[in-house]
């Protein structure tokens, strides 16, 4: 009976009726070993509608890649091709023959390095900016402007400027990430702190609250889901950002390798930097979720 | 004039809003003395100002003309010797309901007193409002009732000279707010506090109030008619029920709500 669940939620369909028909004709223990059967039905079931549909997305994409490898002239890896190549690359990603030819871990960890500084000090400068920016009315009339002019333009128009100022690749690959993840951190604070519900900031006068309990007590919680929406836009910007600075640039760096491969018309090596790319910007995203959403308190939601 | 009798003063206040439509009157010509230790309800339709009205005496904005005094001196801003309670009860949701209580009384507080006192004080606001046992938690964990204890808490615990309450039980469900009010009821009973609140609840009204200042239809409201119940402290909401004054009190706002102020009813028709 147990083994029917295996077979297709349809089929279960029946078994879970019988069991449940079942169930009380029979009051010993054997009654639950049956009422656990449906449960397990309903759970696979659930698993399989969940599981199937990604499963069929990447089914697809290989099928597309697989397609267009047949067809190509120019030797486009297949999917397995690439599998057996990605294997390799893999198998030992930290080698290092001098400063232009490391393992795939050296380039995506450097390449992290850079993100994490240019990064680190966008926050740095970008929350306090922000805060400054949504509490202070003449502030945002000042800035406002500035914003708006420099937001748009695409980073990339500021790896010039870096090298010029910084006179190195690497300071003005991080100032590109600075430059073009500052804005979303300066916006989305100064936003959540012109948010805040005017009830609390009402109870901050009748408390008549210090501006430095008014920040800690109030502003700061309250604009926290917003400052990390900021931040968590900023990584995925600094992600994207790094590796077209690291293809102008060169050196050590994902980016720098996916334009080295295609100097060396490694296009295996092309795809597996961008599956790279997309699994760690993934999991940047995914681990800013999460703390986002262990930050967000119910009534901030709503 | 004695002093007690006119320990919040309202004097010719006129309060005008900038609108994108131009300029928009909202109240004209409000004069009213609250006396010490009175338990005034303003009453009247929405969007006639009530709330505009306690927003003035708590100082969160100020007249565009006309004065407001509070024990002589001149309303010039928000103080938490004017505490308030606001309708959705505006506690801040990071913090336990000790935290949010304790925030009003660190602020009152803690110049003169030590942490224990403070720690004291909070406690024992909590537990005039019956919430000892949900003190450490948040307010997204307590229900609707208790967090308009906690704001009622917060307020009382600051020891303030006017408690001002904006329709502090509109939100709840009749029993609750019936609990609530007989809590409130005994509360004022004990502090003396001076008490302004704004509903919209007839029986509310009559219930709590030593005077019930009814206001007219807005734009432009004003003071239509106050009436004094004189009915003896403490009062019981089932004996009430059958009183000659209570009836008559409550006859009488009726009257002046839908009769002679019905014309937001009849245009909505």
């Amino acid at each position: 009976m147990v083994s029917a669940v295996f077979h297709s939620p349809l089929e279960a369909k029946p078994v879970m009726a019988a069991a449940k028909v079942a169930a009380p004709a029979r009051p010993l223990p054997p009654a639950a070993a049956v009422e656990s059967a449906p449960r397990a039905a309903r759970d696979w079931r659930a698993v399989w509608l969940r599981l199937l549909p990604p499963v069929l997305g990447f089914a697809l994409l290989v099928l597309v890649w697989e397609l267009v490898a047949l067809r190509s002239t120019t030797g486009f890896p297949s999917p397995l091709a690439t599998w057996q190549q990605a294997l390799t690359v893999f198998s030992d990603p930290f080698y290092s023959k001098g400063p232009n030819d490391q393992g795939v871990g050296w380039n995506v960890l450097s390449s992290l390095q850079r993100v994490a500084l240019g990064f680190g000090l966008a926050a740095a400068v970008g929350i306090p900016a922000g805060f400054a920016i949504g509490r202070f009315e003449f502030l945002s009339r000042m800035f406002n402007p500035l914003i708006s002019l420099l937001r748009p333009v695409s980073p990339l128009a500021w790896l010039p400027i870096g090298l010029l100022v910084f006179k190195g690749a690497n300071p003005a690959a991080i100032w590109t990430i600075f430059i073009c993840s500052i804005w979303p951190m300066i916006i989305n604070t100064a936003v959540g702190v012109q948010r805040v519900p005017g009830d609390y900031m009402n109870v901050a006068r009748v408390l008549d609250l210090s501006e430095w309990k008014i920040f800690t007590r109030i502003l700061f919680p309250a604009v926290l889901p917003y400052m990390l929406t900021g931040v968590r836009l900023a990584v995925g910007t600094a992600w994207l950002v790094i590796v077209a600075a690291e293809m102008l640039t060169g050196g050590v760096g994902i980016g720098f390798w996916v334009w080295d491969e295609w100097n060396n018309l490694n296009v295996a090596n092309i795809i597996i930097a961008i599956f790279v790319i997309g699994i760690v910007g993934l999991v940047l995203e995914f681990a800013l979720i999460r703390i986002a959403t262990a930050f967000t308190f119910e009534e901030v939601k709503s | 004039m004695n002093d007690d009798n006119k320990y919040i003063g309202i004097e010719g206040v006129e309060q005008r809003f900038k609108t994108a439509k131009g300029s928009f009157l909202a109240l004209r010509d409000v004069n009213l003395n609250v006396a010490k230790g009175e338990f005034i309800t303003l009453i009247g339709h929405s969007g006639c100002g009530k709330s505009t009205l306690l927003n003035l005496i708590a100082g969160l904005t100020t007249p565009t003309q006309g004065v407001l005094l509070c024990a002589n001196r001149e309303i010039k801003g928000p103080g938490p010797e004017r505490a308030v309670v606001f309708q959705n009860h505006s506690l801040l949701p990071w913090l336990t309901c000790h935290e949010n209580v304790h925030l009003a009384v660190e602020r009152v507080f803690a110049a003169t007193e030590n942490k224990a006192q403070l720690k004291a004080r909070t406690e024992a606001a909590l537990a005039l409002v019956g919430l000892t046992p949900a003190a450490q938690k948040r307010p997204g964990e307590i229900s609707g009732g208790m967090k308009q204890r906690v704001g009622i808490a917060r307020a009382l615990s600051m020891e303030p000279k006017v408690l001002l309450m904006d329709e502090p039980f509109g939100a709840l469900d009749a029993l609750t707010r019936a609990k609530l009010q007989d809590e409130l009821l005994a509360i004022v009973q004990k502090t003396r506090s001076t008490v302004v609140m704004v509903t919209h609840d007839v029986d509310e009204a009559v219930l709590l109030s030593d005077r019930i200042v009814m206001l007219t239809n807005g734009p432009a409201a004003t003071i239509g008619e106050v009436l004094a119940v004189d009915i003896p402290r403490p009062r019981n909401r089932v004996e009430l029920a059958e009183d000659p004054v209570y009836v008559h009190a409550r006859k009488a706002v009726i009257d002046f709500l839908y009769t002679r102020q019905a014309h937001v009813e009849k245009a909505a028709a």
